[in-house]
């Protein structure tokens, strides 16, 4: 596969840039995400490694999905830093969609810092003719 | 193409060429991301995965995050004062008929070496893979750790 012969190149993380002014404090990234659809359902993969489900929230309201997740530092007392090369913090990202999605059949896992999240497509409501009177 | 001449040095004569070749070895090493002996920060090397390295008396610590990944794609080799990361992080074609909207995740193969200021004991090195982090504790050598002496009073 050609795929599997590419070289991963660093990529700096993306610290969030937000017009809101936040009240916590700590830092925002934004994590890279795959997104694709079929005819059923729209499939999200986003990187977040050091979430546990217990601290990802996922909502979904007026079309827009929000994707937090907490992440917890490593515990580092009394360790002396050599080099430092990636900041931790949480992971924040929204979208607007386009479809309705059906609620009650959202699905999430996590396995190993990767969410997938799926979001089953409400089934297109069938065209209804309508019936004009003629006098 | 530059030709050094030893002779005409600005740094004056140097008995053995090759030390020049050292220090030079030395300096790039630094720039390509092996840590200073004292310890100094090194900016972003630019090689996948960053890394976070700390140490305290007995270990030092690496942190990666390395989202997606099995424990049987991560290789991990140390000596002396050197880890060498490598692996390969695969991301399974979605079947189906399907359209991407976004596509930011990379997938692909690593290799990462790394150079800690002193000796570690291989043997004793521990790894751990959780929530996506790769942890890899390498504990300094005996012989690398510095001595107390105590000094007695007479």
């Amino acid at each position: 596969m050609v795929r599997d012969a590419h070289e991963i190149q660093a990529k700096e993380k993306k610290e969030v840039a937000s017009s809101t002014e936040r009240l916590e404090p700590g830092r925002y990234y934004t994590p890279a995400v795959d997104i694709f659809e079929d005819e059923n359902a729209i499939t999200v993969a986003a990187d977040i490694p050091g979430v546990k489900a217990e601290a990802l929230n996922i909502d979904l309201r007026d079309n827009v999905l929000t994707l937090l997740g907490d992440v917890v530092p490593p515990e580092t007392t009394g360790e002396e830093v050599l080099a430092r090369e990636f900041g931790m913090g949480r992971f924040f990202r929204q979208f607007q969609l386009s479809e309705v999605i059906e609620q009650a059949k959202i699905k999430a896992e996590l396995t190993n810092g990767v969410l997938r999240l799926t979001l089953p497509k409400v089934e297109p409501a069938k065209p209804r003719k309508i019936q004009i009177k003629e006098d | 193409m530059i030709i050094r001449r030893f002779e005409s040095s600005p740094f004056g004569m140097r008995q053995d060429p090759f030390s020049e070749l050292e220090r030079l070895r030395g300096e790039l090493g630094r720039l390509v991301g092996s840590l200073g002996e004292n310890g100094g920060r090194v900016a972003a090397a630019g090689v996948f995965p960053l890394m976070n390295v700390s140490e305290d008396a007995d270990n030092f610590y690496v942190r990666s995050e390395l989202p997606g990944m099995e424990l049987k794609d991560i290789d991990l080799s140390v000596t002396g004062k050197g880890l060498a990361i490598s692996g390969e992080r695969k991301i399974p074609a979605e079947g189906g008929n399907i359209r991407y909207l976004r596509r930011e995740r990379e997938g692909g193969s690593f290799r990462r070496v790394l150079h800690v200021p002193t000796e570690v004991d291989s043997g004793k090195a521990e790894a751990k893979y959780a929530q996506g982090i790769l942890t890899i504790k390498l504990p300094k050598a005996e012989k690398a750790k510095p001595k107390q002496i105590t000094i007695k009073a007479t």
